[in-house]
């Protein structure tokens, strides 16, 4: 039997046919969040929100922590848990540093330790 | 007969969407960035393409994990974009040419591939953001844009071979189309990014710039990546080269010009490349 599964990358979960099937209500609810009504009904009640979408109770304990590496491992994909960004007021640094154990000044300074300001032939 | 007159790679990251509308393109953080694109605009206005075909990746706007093309193809005269949840401004419709996507349809189909077709579908800031790059202040209504959009979002992706043929068969469908029209094709997206997990925040100048090298001089070199290779050398979103391979596959087999290039590490959480290239007759 061939076997599909892809070669691990340390530090990643790869989103993939597993990972999409677990945390699909989870993508579902973070897709809904596109409409500004939608992310308010989550801020007015998140516990009700949650429900409707029939997160499991794990699912909601990683959201309630706002756990994200647990949320990745539990199925949710990068892409909608962007769009919790907006709910939150987060930016990519500030969920970059969340992710790898860094406050939002560390990840910054991670990332511009691998810069490489401008290279330009034009 | 329809014409590619050029190939232009860019990011379509958000922050940059966010910069333009709060009017940043001239501090210090996005000066070096912001300015490649001036002297693109000019080759626009200078060439006037009077079509774009756009390859990009929907981020969960359109096209979200209930019904995920692999490759699809905007049909429709006209696009619209929405609320994606974070803060870039909607801007107005982006104006499409229903003929030449019918033509890539047809044409595709015959040589064996199979996308989705679109008649009715909104863009989102993979395709916005670059539209507003090229074309500021909504000056991108003069151009007619079709928008082909790749997965990027969930495996299993298009190896990257496979999205250098795909674009190789969209470059042959516009070239054998019979009616006299400039088209510009874009590749966006990438280069280098990791947003999600422990791993967040991996850059790789280097192997960008060595992706911007061969893909001028010798695509297939990037053929012969996997995914897991992008990931592992680029990051996650590494795999976004498929835009740009695509763009790459349609300018043909011959060793284009690169007119300009320009490459800042890092804007948001990316290596951020940006190239012109002119196809030679």
């Amino acid at each position: 039997m061939t076997d599909y599964k892809m070669r691990p990358v340390e530090g990643t979960i790869h989103f993939d046919g597993a990972q999409a099937t677990k945390g699909f209500n989870f993508n579902k609810m973070c897709f809904s969040f596109n409409n500004e009504d939608a992310r308010q009904a989550f801020l007015a009640d998140p516990e009700a929100y949650m429900e409707k979408f029939k997160l499991s109770e794990e699912f909601k304990q990683a959201l309630r922590d706002k756990d994200l590496n647990k949320l990745l491992e539990l199925g949710g994909s990068i892409y909608y848990m962007a769009k919790l960004a907006g709910i939150f007021g987060w930016n990519m640094q500030v969920i970059g540093g969340m992710q790898s154990g860094r406050t939002t000044e560390e990840f910054q300074a991670y990332l511009d330790s691998q810069g490489r300001g401008k290279t330009t032939n034009g | 007969m329809a014409k590619i007159i050029g190939g232009i790679t860019t990011s379509h990251i958000p922050a940059i969407g966010v910069a333009i509308d709060k009017g940043l393109e001239d501090t210090p953080y996005y000066r070096d960035l912001f300015a490649i694109y001036p002297p693109i605009r000019e080759w626009l206005n200078e060439e006037k393409p009077d079509i774009a075909v756009l390859f990009y990746n929907d981020h969960g706007l359109e096209m979200w994990l209930d019904k995920k093309p692999t490759f699809a193809i905007g049909c429709a005269p006209e696009y619209e974009n929405a609320d994606e949840g974070w803060g870039i401004k909607p801007i107005p419709p982006v104006t499409g040419e229903t003929e030449l996507s019918w033509h890539i349809v047809n044409h595709l189909i015959e040589n064996d591939f199979d996308p989705t077709v679109c008649q009715d579908i909104k863009v989102d800031h993979g395709a916005t953001v670059p539209m507003t790059l090229l074309w500021p202040n909504h000056t991108y209504q003069g151009i007619k844009v079709i928008p082909v959009s790749i997965n990027c979002e969930r495996h299993p992706m298009p190896k990257p071979s496979r999205s250098y043929a795909f674009g190789k068969a969209i470059g042959d469908a516009i070239r054998c189309w019979e009616k006299d029209a400039k088209v510009v094709v874009l590749g966006t997206g990438g280069l280098s990014h990791q947003l999600d997990g422990p791993r967040a925040g991996i850059l790789n100048g280097d192997f960008d710039n060595y992706c911007m090298d061969k893909l001028v001089s010798d695509p297939q070199e990037l053929c012969k990546f996997s995914n897991v290779d992008l990931i592992e050398k680029g990051g996650a979103q590494m795999v976004e080269l498929a835009m740009w391979l695509a763009m790459r596959g349609a300018l043909g087999e011959g060793i284009p010009e690169e007119r300009l290039r320009n490459y800042v590490s890092p804007i948001s959480n990316t290596g951020v490349g940006v190239q012109l290239l002119i196809p030679k007759d």
